[in-house]
């Protein structure tokens, strides 16, 4: 059944099976390759993109629900404006290692700022509590987040 | 036997003075670092390959048995379906394999001996038409006994996992011997300092231990993409070692190395998950079947049947004298292989290692045993050997201490070894400061000071072979644009090896660093590097790296003094120019182009053993415990990264600092559940727990030691896995002096608390 969804800002319309994952839908139709496969099971955060504006695990999420809401992905994010600043805060933190976690990451981040939802470390820490990343320890990511919302950390 | 300490190199006088470096021993950002941001670095699932078949794999439901039907018809005539392919469709050549042992089918024959073993692969035009593919074959077992602890696999009489002796692999080292048994391989150490016995006051610890089995959890699992027919194999895979790949599947697949091909996206982490062939065997084999190129992703799944850190058990018996001078030491292991090989031997050798400690003991004995099991296969993961071990040792240490009324510390201090002694018979002696990396971190940790209740601290210290051979080579050339590329087999798993290789490079020529590329591995152009592991990369390939760079700075200077007439002896290069006082030349406007030197790190071989340097694992750690819940809070980490050099001091952190975490993972919850059928009970991250923010220690402290005491370029030696040793038993000795005496890891609440209640 032909879907029409809108990523990045541009329309789709393409045939997709009722079963089909978002997450299959962005990497193998529309070759947005950025939000990763990991865990499979909602716990990692790789494959996080916003529907709606808000963020969800894309591995756990049918393409079908993303009819309503735009769909956003690490590659739209990186070409607003902005991101730049937040690219800089995230290397002067030397922030991630392997980087396979980094687009979930950033993109857990984009509605938080947006909503301007980080007040303290805490918030930080909390927030984040459902993107793995197995390289870095955190502390670095932490910082970076934090510097990256104007929080004292 | 008495052991000679080796005569060379001198160890005695390491060079602190820093050198004037303008590169080296800086944090720039890293340059692959834009690319993983904006999420357009590929990684292996990310290749594009139009006309690949997607592969899925049928694999074993059961631990051990026997195939008795195995029937593809069904799964033949699913639409979408190109082959089906068993053990039966791979004939014309010995399709076992095996880097250390030649002990593993590609596709499962007549047998199964661990559950997840493949036992069928399915190529399809879709993932969806192979996974139906993969549904509609019809399989049957007649399950066999399993064998699932090491305990029962050593046992008189036990049946046996492997009916025929283990045969050396392509990269077996010579004069290994395999025993006709389970426990087919022996790591042994006799050695005498002093004759003697242990005088009958002494004091003895003796006692039982068990370490659990874990899953590496690289956040990307396995993918391949192979093409192959008669003449040749072309690879992209995800893997640390595309050399040794490369030399695995020529072996296999009777092809010269040459004819076969591997190359290397970035890997979304590695952690010895990825060391050495994992899937490519399997992938070849279905593409020459399919007669097209295939593509076959992991899931988190099929990785924790894939490879995973060995389980452990040993006894382990530590004696000292009343005047706390420790004497003997020692240790019973088994390493819980599974049911191939893997990297088990390698991972026994150097637990055994582990099993000694850094002491001056009079006596050790050590005899670790790699056995096999009918678990799935175990490998290399960080810090091995360490990690299973230096928490047992230190344990009975403190336990000395405690028997003695004397300080942990101090009794540690007193019988450490010094730089220049002989760790291991045979191997390079120390050439660290072990007791001045102990009280740096004793000093931060507020050694010494009161503790509440169910509080407490740990030290721990230890030593592991690094760097495992010296074949790394590299070539650094001169860009028409003036810029350099530096071709190198190490592998960028995130750990910044390309980072630091540019750095090395830039220093070397004087080079910006933003003129300096190195580009991703292909074994058709890069030199031969023989791994990305035992914490290599930056002292062995980058010492190639350097030797490559001097060469070429040769080279421009000699072809500069020609061009514009001037004394070589005279020019300098700096920031991309060559220089001869207040004059300069743009590297770019240098007439002859193709400049390139060549290096290696040859001169690090030669009678050091598995150990070009010793990797320090010395952390210190303050824990509080909770008796009514038996959760642990790690209050204060403390680790050392005794580097000789930090090449980039960022780079070390992150490396400490992502290490403590999986440390931290391993010591207190991570744990690989098998069933007594040999199933695995939580096979994905809803059931296997890794470290997230919350798991965190409060705070987290490294120390980074730069006594330029390395072998590898500007003093440098390997880093990024003594914390995994180094952390879990400052852990381990904490909770023990907040008063829970830890006999198994990982110290997970429900333990914790019947440990507590137990006593």
């Amino acid at each position: 059944m032909d879907v029409r969804l809108k990523v990045n800002g541009t329309e789709h319309e393409l045939p997709i099976d009722d079963n089909a994952l978002l997450l299959d839908v962005l990497r193998d139709r529309l070759r947005l390759t950025g939000a990763k496969r990991s865990c499979d099971v909602q716990v990692c955060g790789a494959c996080t993109v916003l529907v709606g504006g808000e963020p969800v695990s894309s591995c756990c999420f049918l393409a079908h629900d993303a009819r309503d809401g735009e769909v956003e992905t690490i590659e739209g994010f990186a070409a607003e404006e902005g991101f730049a600043a937040l690219a800089e805060a995230f290397a002067r933190h030397n922030a991630f290692q392997c980087g396979y976690c980094a687009p979930g990451f950033l993109m857990t981040l984009k509605p938080l700022l947006a909503r301007g939802a980080l007040r303290s470390r805490a918030d930080v820490e909390r927030e984040f509590a459902g993107n793995l990343c197995r390289c870095t320890g955190y502390r670095a990511i932490v910082d970076a987040v934090c510097e990256a919302a104007g929080v004292a950390s | 036997m008495t052991a000679p300490d080796l005569a060379a190199p001198d160890l005695t006088a390491p060079d602190l003075t820093a050198p004037d470096l303008e590169v080296v021993g800086r944090s720039p950002t890293r340059p692959d670092l834009a690319a993983k941001l904006t999420g357009a670095a590929e990684y292996g699932a990310d290749l594009h390959v139009p006309g690949a078949l997607q592969v899925k794999l049928l694999r074993s439901p059961v631990a051990h048995a026997r195939i008795t039907a195995l029937d593809t018809a069904a799964a033949r005539a699913v639409p979408g379906v190109a082959a089906v392919v068993t053990s039966a469709d791979l004939t014309g050549f010995d399709a076992t394999w095996g880097h250390y042992v030649r002990d593993r089918p590609i596709l499962a024959r007549d047998v199964v001996r661990f559950a997840g073993e493949i036992v069928a692969a399915v190529a399809a035009e879709t993932e969806a038409a192979a996974a139906a593919g993969v549904r509609a074959i019809e399989a049957a077992y007649e399950p066999l006994p399993a064998l699932v602890d090491v305990r029962d696999a050593v046992a008189p009489g036990a049946a046996r996992v492997h009916e025929t002796p283990a045969r050396p692999g392509f990269s077996c080292p010579p004069g290994a011997v395999f025993d006709d048994d389970n426990a087919f391989f022996h790591y042994r150490i006799d050695l005498e300092r002093a004759p003697g016995a242990d005088p009958p006051d002494a004091v003895v610890i003796e006692k039982e231990y068990a370490f659990p089995a874990v899953y590496q959890y690289a956040m990307e699992p396995h993918a391949v993409v192979a093409s192959a027919d008669a003449e040749s194999i072309d690879v992209w895979s995800s893997c640390q070692h595309p050399f040794l790949v490369r030399e695995e599947l020529a072996e296999v697949f009777g092809l010269p190395p040459e004819r076969v091909r591997i190359r290397v996206p970035f890997l979304g982490g590695g952690f010895g998950s990825k060391s050495y062939a994992k899937m490519e065997p399997v992938a070849v084999a279905v593409a020459r079947v399919a007669g097209r190129p295939v593509r076959l992703v992991n899931s988190v799944e099929d990785a924790m049947v894939t490879t995973r850190r060995h389980g452990m058990r040993c006894r382990m018996r530590t004696v000292a004298d009343r005047d706390g001078r420790l004497l003997s030491r020692s240790a019973d292991v088994w390493m819980d292989t599974g049911a191939y090989a893997d990297n088990g031997p390698t991972v026994t050798m150097v637990a055994g290692m582990a099993a000694t400690g850094p002491y001056r003991w009079d006596r050790v004995r050590v005899d670790a045993a790699c056995v096999y099991t009918h678990l799935p296969p175990a490998g290399s993961y960080r810090g091995f050997g360490a990690a299973h071990l230096q928490w047992v040792g230190e344990s009975q240490v403190d336990e000395v201490a405690a028997a003695l009324g004397v300080d942990r510390l101090e009794l540690r201090r007193r019988n450490l070894l010094r730089r220049g002694e002989t760790v291991i018979p045979g191997c390079r002696p120390l050439d660290a400061d072990l007791a001045a990396d102990l009280d740096a971190v004793a000093d931060r940790l507020g050694w010494g000071a009161d503790l509440p209740a169910w509080r407490g601290r740990g030290v721990s210290v230890g030593v592991s072979p690094g760097g495992v051979s010296a074949r790394s080579r590299a070539r650094v050339e001169l860009r028409p644009d003036g810029g350099a590329t530096v071709l190198v087999g190490s592998q960028e798993l995130g750990q910044g090896a390309r980072t630091v290789h540019a750095q090395i490079a830039a220093e070397v020529l004087g080079l910006p660093l933003d003129r300096v590329d190195v580009p991703a591995t292909d074994t058709s152009t890069t030199p031969y590097d023989r791994s990305t592991g035992a914490s290599r990369s930056t002292t062995v390939a980058g010492l190639a790296v350097q030797r490559a760079a001097e060469k070429l700075r040769e080279r421009i200077v000699a072809a500069a003094a020609t061009q514009w007439d001037v004394p070589a002896s005279e020019l300098a290069l700096r920031a991309g120019r060559v220089v001869r006082g207040d004059r300069s030349w743009d590297l770019a406007d240098l007439d002859p182009g193709g400049l390139a030197g060549e290096g290696s790190a040859e001169e690090l071989g030669g009678g050091a053993g598995p150990a070009l340097f010793w990797e320090v694992c010395v952390a210190g750690a303050e824990v509080a415990v909770d008796p009514d819940t038996g959760r642990i809070e790690i209050r204060d980490a403390v680790t050392v990264a005794d580097v000789g050099r930090a090449v980039n001091p960022a780079l070390v952190e992150r490396q400490d600092e992502g290490c403590a975490l999986q440390a931290v993972g391993n010591a207190l919850f991570e744990e690989m559940r098998f069933g007594a059928d040999g199933v695995l009970r939580n096979p994905g991250l809803l059931d296997y727990r890794v470290p997230a923010i919350a798991d965190m220690p409060q705070s987290m402290t490294c120390v980074i030691v730069e006594n330029g005491d390395g072998p590898g370029p500007f003093g440098a030696k390997g880093c990024g896995e003594g914390v995994f040793g180094g952390l879990t038993a400052a852990l381990v000795t904490a909770v023990a002096d907040a008063g829970v005496s830890v006999p198994e890891l990982p110290m997970s609440p429900d333990r914790v608390w019947r440990w507590i209640h137990a006593s």
